[in-house]
């Protein structure tokens, strides 16, 4: 489980001003704020436009395009599952379904007590030990239904 | 003296267990009394083998695998006596599935220490580069050339084509831009560099800013890939202390830098124009082609931007060996692919071979066949947009053209297995819905046209006007095919239709399925 800060408008303008001298520093910005605070708080999205010198529509734009950005926290652990086609071929439709009737939450959703956050991942690159998935960054390959089993029962710890 | 083992930190190896075994074996040293060293490498790609431990002995590495966390300490005394061992693979050069390999891009992976700089340069590093900084950049692109090496991203472009068009563009900045979002499902030939050898990609990237007068270079890597992040981060920060990136590189006049950018979980970015606004920091929607990004590329400007794989080709091409790599090959595809097995595969993982094999050899001979040991009936090759090929096409040969020929393509050189359960109408329901969920919007037959399709197909699957909506979905196929922005929308078609050519009775109630049931 990794602790996340609660949102600050200071902290938050600290963090911009990091990196506006980079050259198309928007998605660097986006990622040091949700790595700071977890997701990306709405009050951070003029904030950017106005240090980038950017509207607030095109910041907003670029913070919904990309799957990777929250817009609220996560739940206290994310558990990501791959549903790509090498995990598909090895198994990992029926692991998926196992872990969502685990959690009772389907993929794309947090649990009501907000312990897990589970989701789809289109491919970890761990293709030849298949099928994979990522406990709040770890990575775990050739995973059956104890595996699984044990991820669900880690996250929801 | 100290055993000196070495256990890869690939994620791959990581996600099997590798830094739990690493720590059991420092572990069982440190009960023992016996020093130890222990060097965290790449993968050597054989993957169902990982966690592979070796060994130095005066006959070379000794390999040791699969290694789980429980053999840890029988595997190490086995180590220390230099004794026999039930997961005793013998010297890993020896091993079959890898020395029948041509090597040549991955000839360090797995075997030396990525975050060491002298390590690399022991092993035959910056050999190119220190080349290169002799000869003019007409001589370097005409090597490129003499290779034959084409963009190994899969759209299989020529490299040295690209590189002399930027080259000859006029322009304050130019950029050189690494695609290391490597998105494709079955493929992790580019993860496995960058966290087994990242100086290769340094040293690629270094001699193409060289050849083309560029002074800056971005490696755009997905976010999925975080070790793959820290291992070039590292990386780049040694070549730096070493000179071998800054203002005069090693010494010379050219100055060429770095910088690591992280993607944020779209796949689409994987295409050349959506990763270039990604990186200038907008929505990743694709831009219509002409101009090309080696005339206006990154912030406009002239820029080279190749896959992670063909920067990781050029040391080698510009150590001199550029008609040795060109001597690989069939056709007008030269040099070694690094192929990857992925799925349900008995020996999965990464297979760097000469074109021209056969997909048949590489699926069963290589491969193995299954790991459920059922039959294969269908194998996936280049990513999610890449065409499903049945057995009666496995006298393929690995060939960019080739797979053209027969409806397919190589992408980026990964093949994903499935067996006899496989449900192809469900695969071909998939491609359109990934479309539909990555397509960035921009062009209406990807962005509407997958959606149509994804519901279509279920209309085939429920038994709704079978033949009617079959040749919806053909039609649907054609319009997305030529009429889409990029490969993203203009690909999605090829699974589709590949699987209603080769696996039409998985499409509802066929009239032929039910003759052969009665």
């Amino acid at each position: 489980m990794t602790v996340y800060e609660p949102w600050d408008a200071a902290r938050g303008a600290e963090i911009i001003a990091e990196h506006t001298h980079l050259e198309g520093a928007t998605l660097v910005i986006l990622h040091a704020l949700q790595e700071t605070f977890g997701y990306v708080p709405e009050p951070a999205i003029p904030m950017i436009a106005s240090a980038l010198n950017l509207s607030r529509a095109e910041v907003h734009g670029v913070f919904t395009f990309y799957h990777d950005f929250r817009h609220k926290p996560a739940g206290r652990h994310v558990l990501k599952l791959c549903r790509a086609e090498a995990c598909q071929a090895a198994g990992g439709d029926a692991l998926a379904a196992r872990a969502e009737s685990k959690l009772g939450v389907s993929l794309g959703n947090t649990t009501p007590d907000d312990r897990v956050t589970l989701e789809p991942i289109y491919c970890l690159g761990l293709c030849a030990t298949a099928p994979s998935a990522m406990l709040d960054g770890r990575v775990v390959g050739r995973l059956d239904e104890a595996r699984i089993d044990a991820l669900v029962a880690e996250a929801q710890r | 003296m100290s055993l000196r083992v070495f256990i890869p930190r690939d994620a791959g190896a990581i996600a099997v267990g590798a830094d739990e075994v690493a720590s059991k074996l420092e572990q069982a040293a440190a009960k023992r009394g016996a020093p130890i060293e222990i060097v965290r490498t790449g993968s050597r790609g054989l993957y169902w083998l990982e966690p592979m431990a070796e060994v130095t002995t005066p006959k070379g590495r000794v390999a040791f695998g699969p290694v789980s966390v429980n053999d840890a300490e029988s595997v190490f005394e086995a180590m220390l006596a230099n004794g026999p061992h039930v997961l005793r693979l013998g010297i890993a050069e020896e091993i079959p599935w890898l020395k029948r390999q041509a090597r040549l891009t991955f000839a360090r992976c797995g075997v030396i220490d990525p975050r060491s700089l002298e390590d690399y340069r022991a092993h035959g590093g910056y050999k190119g580069l220190a080349r290169s900084l002799t000869l003019t950049s007409d001589s370097i692109l005409a090597d490129v050339m003499a290779s034959g090496l084409r963009g190994r991203g899969g759209a299989g472009f020529p490299t040295g084509i690209k590189w002399k068009t930027v080259a000859q563009a006029s322009a304050e900045q130019k950029y050189i831009v690494c695609n290391a979002d490597e998105g494709d499902s079955g493929t992790f030939a580019d993860r496995m560099i960058m966290e087994g050898d990242p100086f290769v990609v340094i040293e690629g990237m270094t001699i193409a800013g060289i050849a083309v007068g560029a002074t800056k270079g971005y490696i755009y890597i997905r976010s999925e890939y975080p070790h793959a992040v820290e291992a070039m981060n590292a990386a780049i920060a040694a070549a730096r202390r070493g000179s071998y990136l800054g203002s005069q590189v090693c010494g010379s006049r050219h100055s060429f830098d770095l910088e690591v950018r992280v993607g944020a979980g779209a796949y689409v970015c994987g295409e050349e124009t959506s990763l270039l606004e990604s990186l200038e920091g907008r929505r990743g929607i694709v831009r219509a082609k002409p101009p090309l990004p080696a005339h206006h590329g990154l912030f406009g400007k002239p820029t080279v931007i190749n896959n992670v794989l063909s920067f990781a080709a050029i040391p080698f091409i510009l150590a001199g060996g550029a008609k040795a790599y060109a001597d690989y090959g069939m056709g007008r595809s030269r040099g070694t692919m690094p192929i990857q097995l992925a799925g349900n595969v008995k020996y999965g993982g990464l297979f760097e071979t000469a074109f021209g094999m056969t997909l048949g050899e590489l699926v069963d001979g290589v491969g193995g066949g299954t790991f459920t040991g059922r039959p294969v009936r269908a194998v996936q090759v280049g990513g999610p947009l890449g065409a499903y090929f049945p057995r009666a096409l496995f006298d393929t040969p690995f060939d960019y053209e080739a797979f053209a020929a027969r409806d397919g393509l190589i992408g980026h050189g990964g093949i994903v297995v499935f067996d006899d359960t496989v449900d192809m109408a469900k695969q071909a329901r998939f491609a359109m819905e990934f479309c539909a969920i990555e397509s960035c919007g921009k062009c209406t037959p990807c962005r509407i046209g997958s959606t149509r399709g994804a519901e279509t197909i279920d209309k085939i699957r429920s038994g709704e006007r079978v033949s009617e909506n079959i040749a919806l979905v053909e039609d649907l196929c054609n319009t997305m095919k030529f009429g889409s922005l990029c490969a993203l929308g203009g690909f999605t078609p090829y699974p589709v239709m590949s699987a209603l050519k080769h696996f039409r009775e998985d499409f509802g109630p066929a009239p032929t399925r039910l003759q052969a049931a009665e």
